[in-house]
């Protein structure tokens, strides 16, 4: 069973960066932006994405990069005890070198830096707080910053309007009798086709082929993009995320229902409300951000805090859960108390702000 | 355990605009008109609640009954 705890251990703040271009869904060309059985409001009322940030010029890093500035401002931390860096997603700057690498040059940080990247999506964020927790809660390395997030496509293709872009960073940090994090982990790979961009690693490599668009449930897609199978993710959502947030409660020793907050993963309104029913939560404890945002990957939970959080519960003691579940297929819940923390608001970021220093 | 009966009423309910008359054991489920992939998430997710199986798409798309999908069901728990 993979359980883990760190102690010692908090989160000082988070921040999320958008695309400050926002598309709405009420504007989707039947036929061609979606399915010719759907009006756009009928998709909006189904989805529950009315509108979603997206830039063809900004990278998940240029997101987190302005996340990360003005958290780190707020926070007022100096960089040079920064020590660890962990960048999660599934949309880095090049295949070749790891993007937390750019990141620790671009934002300044000393060379005396841990660096790596995490290829996880939607449960990325709660597997990035375990690796950054892991190394902070010795006290070892004391400030720590976890860069999520996912934009930019590596190859041009329509935009799927369930998703958005966004890239968040949450700062972490060494706090000696501090409760920490209790997570539950799993995963199952035998489910690795049910979301998966099949070309372009090294079993099937980029060839013209590639290019070549072909029906996929209705859709033509070329074997860059990502190919998703719904139901199988559906069915995955709304019996995994359920038993893993009841599994980490019965080891650890307590009732769920105690938390103030659920933070889950959003790709589908009707999933989420389904787990929402399942656990038997108060909706007015579970915070959404996707009507706004659309599907947003490994920033969805960090994202959320921010967007629909702020000024409710940064100084006063609150009890959180937050559950990732996607691709892999993979999944994971922490739960964790905090009653400080800094929440810069939303960083609105302009397609000129992207990386200059580091494009070859 | 719940009976063909049973399930052929779950499964009725999932539909809006179908009358539950028009729904039996041997209704061919892709040909109703309201039948859509959202219905599809509806039927996934009343199985998991009522039976505690996960059906997979595939389980949906190889059947073409309401019986099918209710020996599919059966073959899982």
């Amino acid at each position: 069973m993979a359980f883990l705890e760190f102690k010692n251990v908090r989160i000082a703040g988070i921040a999320a960066g958008v695309p400050k271009n926002t598309i709405s869904n009420y504007t989707l060309k039947q036929g061609i932006d979606i399915s010719s059985d759907y009006t756009p409001e009928a998709f909006v009322e189904t989805t529950g994405v009315k509108e979603r940030r997206c830039s063809d010029t900004l990278c998940t890093s240029d997101l987190c990069y302005a996340a990360a500035e003005k958290l780190i401002a707020e926070l007022n931390w100096d960089k040079s005890e920064i020590e660890a860096l962990v960048f999660v997603s599934q949309t880095a700057d090049y295949f070749l070198p790891a993007t937390a690498c750019i990141l620790q040059d671009r934002l300044r940080l000393s060379k005396e830096c841990y660096a790596e990247d995490v290829a996880l999506g939607c449960s990325g964020w709660v597997y990035g707080l375990s690796n950054v927790a892991s190394l902070v809660s010795t006290g070892a390395i004391k400030k720590a910053l976890l860069l999520a997030g996912d934009a930019k496509k590596r190859a041009q293709m329509k935009r799927d309007p369930l998703f958005g872009d966004a890239g968040t960073a949450t700062a972490i940090e060494y706090a000696p009798g501090n409760a920490g994090f209790r997570f539950h982990f799993g995963t199952d790979g035998s489910g690795y086709d049910a979301i998966i961009a099949p070309d372009g690693g090294s079993r099937n490599q980029v060839t013209v082929d590639s290019f070549a668009l072909n029906d996929f449930g209705g859709k033509m897609m070329h074997r860059l993009q990502t190919h998703m199978k719904g139901m199988d993710v559906f069915s995955f959502g709304i019996t995994t995320a359920p038993k893993s947030v009841k599994k980490l409660g019965d080891r650890f020793g307590f009732d769920y229902l105690d938390y103030d907050y659920f933070i889950f993963h959003q790709a589908n309104m009707k999933m989420n409300n389904q787990i929402v029913k399942k656990l038997k939560l108060d909706t007015e404890k579970v915070p959404s951000c996707m009507y706004q945002f659309g599907n947003t990957s490994s920033a969805s939970i960090p994202l959320t805090i921010v967007s629909q959080l702020k000024g409710k519960f940064e100084n006063k003691p609150t009890k959180i859960i937050c559950c990732g579940f996607g691709v892999g297929l993979s999944w994971g819940t922490v739960a964790f108390e905090t009653n400080s923390i800094i929440i810069p608001t939303l960083v609105e970021v302009l397609d000129e702000e992207a990386d200059k220093d580091h494009v070859i | 355990m719940k009976t063909l009966e049973e399930f052929v009423a779950l499964f009725a309910e999932q539909f809006d605009d179908t009358d539950a008359s028009e729904i039996t054991a041997a209704t061919e489920f892709k040909d109703l008109d309201e039948w859509s992939s959202l219905i599809a998430l509806s039927i996934i997710a009343m199985a998991d609640e009522e039976f505690d199986v996960a059906l997979k798409g595939a389980d949906v798309r190889d059947a073409s009954t309401v019986e099918d999908l209710y020996k599919v069901i059966c073959g899982k728990m």
